[in-house]
């Protein structure tokens, strides 16, 4: 079970939930996983081809998923999984 | 971190001119306070303005007889009124640089010198009205991620308003700039890491602390502050836009911010709408929106180690960077990536030949200019803003970075080594010098 931390800006299709443990092999199988349990974050998540909104980053043990292997990376139990909008400015 | 939410206004503010915060890819409102991105489909919340009406209670005499700085266009910032603390920002000199132009072949060459506010960058700006906007909501403190500049900016605006300061920066950042934002008091938290390991980590912290983080949770408001250079650009030049403007992109929030504020001019009738070409420059070590620009792609692939002296642009993670890209290609402008030793030697030329003395970003942003000329995007008789985004104290090594070897003493270049007090040594170092 990896532990998905989720947005504040999406804990209202959580019924308020931060941390949501969700099992799956692969992080787009977490995310299908969290979709399904919760199917409102689909249309946050997910665009009309079902790949990543591109306003959403995907971080999995604080690394960018898009340095690792995008939705293919293997997760596993222990893993944090963490869904932050794209947003950044210094 | 347990701090407790501060007691917030029920909404965003709404006046009969401000029409709150909407998500600038659904377009749906949202009144929830402190949000920035939309709930329904994560994109950025962007202020609102009833434009016609702007327009019709706004014309450039009333601009003109208010005192200097950004708050001489209030009604297209997103605050309820003008904030009764906070630092002088903006009103920053629009100068000819006629010897910068004939070194760069551009027949009318302005530099906005934006090294020139309270700061030292053009970070006040947008922190002005970020800041203005948490004295509204009652914040308890401010906090921001920072490549450098806006670690100081927001240092320095929450000690004039009389808030705690909380700053994150990558740990090995300047020291300059690390000093400057301690020096107003602020708490600096150095993070092992990049600049993006910062910002990720601050987009957890703003949710969970209730802090106005600037540029997360602050960021609907600061965004707009940006605009205030293309406001003053436009007035400067007499009510209307130039030919090409040279601006760096970071995030490419300031870069889409100067199109949003040239159009918003257009819309109230205070300028008159013509083409403007817009160029931006980014590190060749750290240029995702370049190198996107350069072949040919609709968007972005991040940069995961930045590689630059310009620490300042040193974003690998645009969140702006796909609509900075599509405003150079709207108006056939460019992007263009510059190699480190231009940027180190583009500083060198303009504080040689214009009397001014830029940070890294004024480096790549002159480079960039020069390097637009070249590709034929700047072409003869165009009238150009560049704009010089933050001063040069800051990065105090930068200059020297390859610089061409040259005597002296003390490792660096420029520098006699010490000469003894009396009227021969000097005469004596003199002659060696012809």
């Amino acid at each position: 079970m990896s532990t998905v931390r989720i947005p504040s800006a999406m804990r209202a299709a959580t019924g308020g939930a931060k941390d949501i443990e969700i099992s799956g092999a692969t992080l787009r199988e977490v995310i299908d996983g969290l979709v399904a349990a919760h199917p409102v974050l689909g249309a946050q998540l997910l665009d009309v081809n079902g790949q990543l909104n591109r306003f959403v980053n995907v971080f999995v043990n604080d690394t960018d998923a898009r340095y690792l292997d995008a939705l293919d990376t293997v997760v596993g139990a222990a893993d944090r999984v963490l869904l932050l909008p794209a947003m950044s400015g210094g | 971190m347990t701090t407790a939410l501060p007691p917030l206004p029920t909404q965003e503010p709404a006046t009969d001119r401000l029409r709150g915060l909407a998500c600038r890819n659904c377009g749906r409102s949202d009144s929830t306070p402190l949000a920035f991105v939309c709930p329904a489909c994560f994109g950025p919340l962007e202020a609102r303005y009833d434009l016609d009406l702007v327009a019709a209670i706004l014309d450039r005499d009333a601009i003109s007889a208010r005192p200097p700085g950004i708050w001489r266009y209030r009604e297209l910032l997103p605050v309820v009124e003008p904030p009764k603390r906070g630092l002088a920002v903006g009103s920053t000199p629009l100068v000819r640089a006629d010897r910068l132009g004939d070194r760069i072949g551009i027949d009318q060459l302005w530099i906005k010198d934006d090294t020139r506010n309270p700061t030292l960058s053009f970070k006040d700006r947008a922190v002005a009205v970020a800041a203005a906007r948490a004295v509204e909501l009652g914040l308890e403190a401010l906090a921001c991620a920072s490549t450098g500049n806006l670690a100081g900016a927001t240092a320095a605006a929450a000690a004039a308003i009389g808030l705690p300061a909380y700053v994150f920066v990558p740990a090995d950042l300047e020291p300059a700039k690390i000093d400057h934002a301690l020096a107003y008091g602020a708490t600096v938290a150095p993070i092992e890491g990049t600049y993006d390991d910062v910002n990720r980590l601050c987009l957890e912290l703003a949710t969970e602390t209730g802090w106005g983080f600037v540029n997360v949770n602050l960021r609907p408001f600061y965004a707009e502050g940006s605009k205030t250079l293309a406001f003053e650009i436009a007035e400067g030049l007499g009510w209307r836009t130039p030919d090409v403007v040279v601006a760096p992109i970071a995030s490419g929030a300031l870069f889409t911010k100067l199109g949003r504020g040239f159009d918003e001019l257009a819309r109230i009738g205070l300028i008159e709408r013509r083409p403007v070409r817009f160029v931006g420059g980014q590190a060749a070590g750290c240029g995702p929106v370049a190198d996107a620009w350069g072949s040919g792609s609709a968007t972005w692939s991040p940069v995961r180690t930045p590689d630059t002296i310009v620490r300042s642009l040193a974003i690998g993670s645009p969140a702006d960077g796909d609509g900075a890209l599509a405003l150079a290609r709207a108006t056939h402008g460019s992007v263009e990536s510059i190699p480190d030793a231009d940027t180190a030697a583009a500083i060198r030329d303009v504080a040689q030949l214009e009397g001014i003395y830029a940070e890294t970003a004024g480096g790549v942003t002159v480079a960039a200019a020069a390097a637009a000329r070249r590709r034929g995007v700047i072409r003869d008789g165009d009238e150009v803003v560049v704009i010089l985004s933050g001063n040069g104290l800051k990065t105090p090594d930068a200059r020297r970075f390859r610089a061409p070897e040259q005597r002296g003493g003390l490792g660096r270049p420029g520098l006699a080594a010490p000469i003894r007090p009396s009227f021969s040594a000097v005469e004596t170092w003199l002659e060696g010098r012809a």
